[in-house]
């Protein structure tokens, strides 16, 4: 495998180098479209100046099985290729969930599911109070992160202030214990939310999906994939 | 020590347009009965009654380089939502004020569910944080200016009992009154001051007094304590400190009295009077206790 890896058809390999999360490879894989898309095509975000306060920010809320992010980041040139090998070790900067203060660009530090979306939303209205109109919040969850009830917290709170640089992508691998009867679009809706669903292995669906500029209101795409 | 807080917090978002004050209802409705809510309609937010959501959103709002101050009932500010003060802020690397009211049981009629003696213990779990409990309102003030001019981790214990006087603030052991060369040493922390100074008025005491517990000031006590015997008397968990103590004099062999309140459910109503006295916490059971302390060693 040679370290020079930076096309979409190398993020399988990049994956493959790291080992040691095997429980999760589901999770890693599921992700794998939208974060390429999100990296490659959507966030307004610069290896180079990963601090930029006028960058988006994307908050991965779904720290579980972060390989595919990692090989993203690997690939968009915000971590080196070299470092995907060390992945878990007591000295690597890629732990089995990430760090933001190990990692050059990444938001949030998660793994436990149900904080990314609710700190989100506080990102989102801080940004509203600096005056600052260019940058865009995304936040990634996952279907069944969505039990935990701070995300309710949060999808009402963004509803009621008409958050419009938000957008939330779930991604909806079908794995919520007890499911969303009448689907997860229409939760959101129901808080004021605008809402998508598209297939999350089509990255021109979900670039147009992310992309949608939002008037009055928060966002959501639901990525679904198998 | 509430009206306080409310006041010169809403002096503050005057002053500073970093800050911003952050609630789950409760508290909402001083912000808006004294306007400040109208002049800082922006900076006064309130998420509603969803205390994950409270912590959460504010290290949103820190992430973003404001400085959060955060309130209300202290079982909804740090016990309720534990995981998102531990992650969400101190995990994140992210500054922010956190201050409660209901200290232990204030809010006795209440019943259990407004009570949290155990906060103090389980924010001392937590690396980074400065606890503050103030004994005064004027303490209320110095400490909450100089948090809000900070940028770490401060949680402020609120409680509706007070001292008579305040102690200038300090982040150290302050000597309110020093004994003898075999004079045993009381700390005493934020509220508590009065009935130690009351239950040890007749004893050969030197009485120390702390409005920030967290961190420890363990030099303090090794510089101003004389005969090897320590009380601590803690208006919260009894023996939240015991542990700082220990490790401050782990080269001195001492005995250690730790008053404070008891780890079982006191499962009755009434008023913080009756509370403090059903936990030996009012100044005579204070004296019986110190008293029974000093003369099982004699």
């Amino acid at each position: 495998m040679q370290l020079s890896a930076r096309s979409y058809e190398d993020l399988p390999a990049l994956i493959t180098l790291m080992t040691g999360d095997e429980k999760h490879g589901r999770a890693s894989e599921s992700t794998l479209d939208v974060l390429w898309v999100l990296y490659n095509r959507v966030l307004k975000v610069d290896p180079q100046a990963p601090d930029d306060p006028d960058r988006d920010r994307f908050l991965l809320s779904k720290g579980h099985g972060p390989m595919a992010y990692y090989a993203v980041l690997a690939a968009t040139g915000f971590i080196p290729l070299d470092a995907l090998p060390t992945f878990g070790r007591y000295d690597s900067i890629l732990g089995q969930h990430p760090d933001r203060a190990l990692i050059p660009g990444v938001e949030l530090s998660s793994g436990s599911l149900g904080h990314g979306l609710p700190i989100a939303v506080g990102v989102a209205v801080a940004l509203d109070l600096k005056g600052r109109a260019g940058p865009r919040v995304f936040c990634l969850v996952g279907d069944a992160e969505l039990d935990e009830g701070s995300n309710h917290e949060a999808i009402a709170l963004a509803g009621r202030l008409s958050l419009s640089r938000l957008t939330v992508c779930v991604i909806d691998n079908g794995s919520a214990t007890h499911g969303w009867p009448g689907s997860i679009d229409e939760r959101f809706r129901l808080e004021g939310w605008s809402a998508a669903t598209v297939d999350g292995r089509d990255h021109d669906t979900i670039e147009a999906a992310l992309s949608a500029a939002q008037q009055d209101r928060p966002h959501v795409v639901v990525a679904e994939v198998e | 020590m509430r009206d306080r807080f409310m006041k010169v917090s809403g002096a503050l978002l005057d002053e500073r347009p970093d800050l911003a004050i952050v609630l789950a209802d409760i508290g909402f409705g001083y912000f808006a009965g004294a306007g400040v809510a109208t002049r800082h309609p922006g900076r006064v937010l309130n998420v509603g009654i969803r205390e994950q959501l409270l912590v959460g959103f504010a290290a949103g709002l820190a992430m973003e380089g404001l400085r959060p101050i955060v309130h209300t009932y202290a079982p909804f500010l740090v016990e309720r939502p534990f995981e998102q003060v531990k992650l969400d802020f101190g995990h994140q690397g992210l500054g922010g004020v956190f201050v409660s009211v209901g200290a232990s049981y204030d809010a006795a009629a209440a019943g259990r569910t407004h009570q949290a003696p155990e906060d103090v213990a389980l924010m001392s779990t937590l690396p980074g944080w400065s606890v503050h409990v103030p004994g005064h309102p004027d303490e209320v003030e110095a400490i909450l200016r100089s948090t809000a001019a900070g940028t770490g981790l401060d949680c402020i214990r609120l409680a509706e009992s007070a001292n008579p006087e305040a102690v200038p603030f300090s982040s150290s052991l302050t000597p309110v009154r020093r004994g003898s060369a075999s004079a045993v040493t009381v700390v005493a922390v934020g509220p508590s001051l009065a009935p130690v100074l009351e239950a040890t008025a007749a004893l050969d005491a030197t009485i120390l007094y702390a409005s920030t517990i967290r961190p420890f000031d363990a030099d303090a006590l090794r510089t101003f304590m004389a005969a090897p015997a320590v009380v601590l008397v803690e208006p919260y968990l009894a023996g939240t400190s015991s542990a700082e103590i220990s490790a401050a004099l782990k080269d001195s062999p001492h005995r250690l009295l730790a008053l404070g309140v008891a780890r079982h459910e006191h499962r009755r109503y009434g008023s913080r009077s009756e509370h403090d006295r059903a936990h030996g916490l009012d100044a005579a059971g204070i004296r019986r206790s110190v008293t029974d302390f000093l003369a099982s060693a004699a």
